[in-house]
């Protein structure tokens, strides 16, 4: 990176905006004060990473007391492991407002570190915590943002709507067909026909997005199996995921899960990652351990979910960009 | 050959695209939280100057494009080629009405356009942005309106037909605004 002009130490947001994160931020403790959730603080830094290849840790090293050679810590993206950890060791419903950090990820949407707000509930499964959300975001855009009813759409029913087809079962090139009905020039790195799970995000983040939660909050759910991450998969044909994602005017908000408890299937689905990192050239990265330990201990029966805190900030100011929320981004950090 | 990767877009950069020179005006990254990122990128073609919309998928690559400005004096047009020289090294170019277009009428012996150079050929002809030029024809307008309020036309020595004000008289020089066709002053 070159040196930045000094003319560039001023904030982005102003401090208008940064007033109302502050306030924000006021208002997500008091929801959960109110409903008897704990905020809980968990390791920025950790031994492990997750083997998602979707998401890139940053990684650093530690030397000193007990790591003469050096050890290296990742940077978490999302404080889930260690959270199931406490769920498992018997917290009850947590929550956490903490910075998360992701490699790679830079653009009007996204900043290398941003804010998090993740939080689990014990005995709820991916429905009830829809509501949950759909209260949290309203209490928060209450006297902010006039917004319509809550709206809860299938994946599938989405594409149909949008993009014209079935996800769960469209072929290669009926994706194609798809994206050329919408003047969507495809990557060539895209002709392998079975990469189906690349085709499903680009309908979604090209055609399908920008039509979710327009004027209201929508609850996207029933995600594929092959996108089901840390969430429950009902078997059915075809098998879904018990996964949901929010959006507000185009932008995806927050995504959850109605957690899978089952240690041998989560480490049977990290290994597939594993996998895939390999094949495609990522570095490896060392598993959660730990986080497999709790599982197998015992995780509650629970739903869990994070909303991107910025994002939030930047829909209930008005803005476009996600530098306008944040007081320092990436170019300015 | 050279090559870009995806992190590596951002506006203004000169790439190939369908075997034609193109540079990125637009560059958005897209991802879902847990899914594939993609750069969606409008470009402009250098050729026809048309802006079209391309996706890639991070990490792709995409071929650079051997393209560059340079600076040139116009000497002259024989007729079929308009000729420039770089004033450094003195090497010639010429390039041709389907490069050239419609900028010709702002095109005046001595003055340093901008060359956009696809592979050492020319592709685009930028004049410079004021250019000042005489007046060959313009009606003598009304004695005694010096307001300059409704303007006439007045065709320039390059050809280029202008509006400027009543009282700005044939033989004199003007300065013109080149990006929007608009009288500025008197020379």
């Amino acid at each position: 990176m070159t040196n930045a002009p000094a003319s560039d130490w001023r904030p982005t947001a102003t401090l208008g905006v940064l007033k109302l994160r502050a306030r924000m931020l006021r208002d997500i403790r008091t929801f959960f004060a109110a409903r008897g959730v704990l905020e809980v603080e968990t390791p920025m830094l950790s031994q492990a990473a997750t083997p998602d290849p979707a998401l890139d840790s940053f990684s650093t090293t530690y030397t000193g007391p007990g790591a003469a050679q050096g050890d290296a810590l990742y940077l978490h993206t999302s404080p889930e492991f260690p959270m199931k950890r406490l769920l498992a060791a018997g917290s009850g419903s947590i929550y956490q407002l903490c910075k998360v950090f992701r490699n790679g990820e830079s653009g009007r949407l996204h900043n290398p570190e941003f804010t998090m707000l993740e939080w689990y509930r014990v005995d709820y499964d991916h429905h009830q915590l829809m509501d949950e959300v759909a209260a949290l975001v309203s209490a928060v855009l209450v006297n902010r943002l006039k917004l319509g009813p809550v709206e809860r759409l299938s994946y599938r029913d989405a594409f149909q709507l949008h993009a014209g087809l079935d996800p769960h079962v469209a072929s290669h090139s009926e994706f194609l067909d798809a994206a050329r009905a919408h003047d969507i020039k495809a990557p060539t790195s895209m002709r392998d026909p079975h990469d189906l799970g690349a085709w499903r995000d680009l309908l979604l983040t090209h055609i399908v997005e920008p039509h979710l939660g327009r004027g209201q909050l929508t609850f996207l759910y029933d995600f594929p199996a092959s996108q089901a991450s840390l969430a429950r998969i009902h078997p059915g044909d075809p098998p879904l995921a018990a996964r949901f994602e929010l959006y507000v005017n185009g932008i995806e908000l927050a995504n959850g899960f109605h957690e899978l408890g089952d240690s041998a299937e989560q480490r049977l689905r990290f290994e597939r990652q594993l996998h895939v990192r390999e094949t495609t050239g990522h570095r490896k990265v060392p598993l959660d351990e730990r986080l497999l330990a709790a599982l197998e201990a015992g995780l509650p029966d629970c739903a869990g979910v994070a909303l991107g805190f910025d994002r939030l900030v930047m829909l209930v100011a008005g803005k476009a960009s996600l530098q306008d929320a944040l007081g320092f981004p990436l170019d300015r950090a | 050959m050279a090559t870009y990767s995806t992190n590596e877009f951002k506006s203004g950069l000169k790439v190939m695209l369908d075997g034609d020179p193109a540079v990125i005006v637009e560059n958005e990254f897209v991802k879902p939280g847990k899914g594939q990122a993609f750069s969606r990128v409008k470009i402009r073609n250098l050729k026809t100057n048309r802006v079209i919309e391309r996706t890639f998928k991070s990490g792709d690559t995409i071929e650079a494009a051997d393209v560059m400005d340079v600076e040139m004096q116009y000497l002259y047009n024989d007729g079929e080629f308009w000729h420039f020289m770089n004033p450094e090294s003195y090497e010639q170019l010429a390039a041709d009405k389907a490069v050239v277009g419609d900028n010709a009428k702002w095109m005046k012996e001595q003055d340093v356009c901008l060359l956009t150079l696809f592979n050492g050929v020319p592709i685009a002809v930028e004049p410079p942005n004021t250019v000042t030029l005489k007046i060959v024809e313009t009606d003598p307008g009304l004695k005694g309106d010096t307001s300059g309020g409704g303007g006439k036309p007045a065709t320039l020595e390059t050809g280029a037909v202008v509006r400027v004000p009543l009282f700005v008289q044939n033989g004199e020089t003007i300065k013109v605004n080149t990006r929007t066709g608009e009288y500025l002053s008197r020379a």
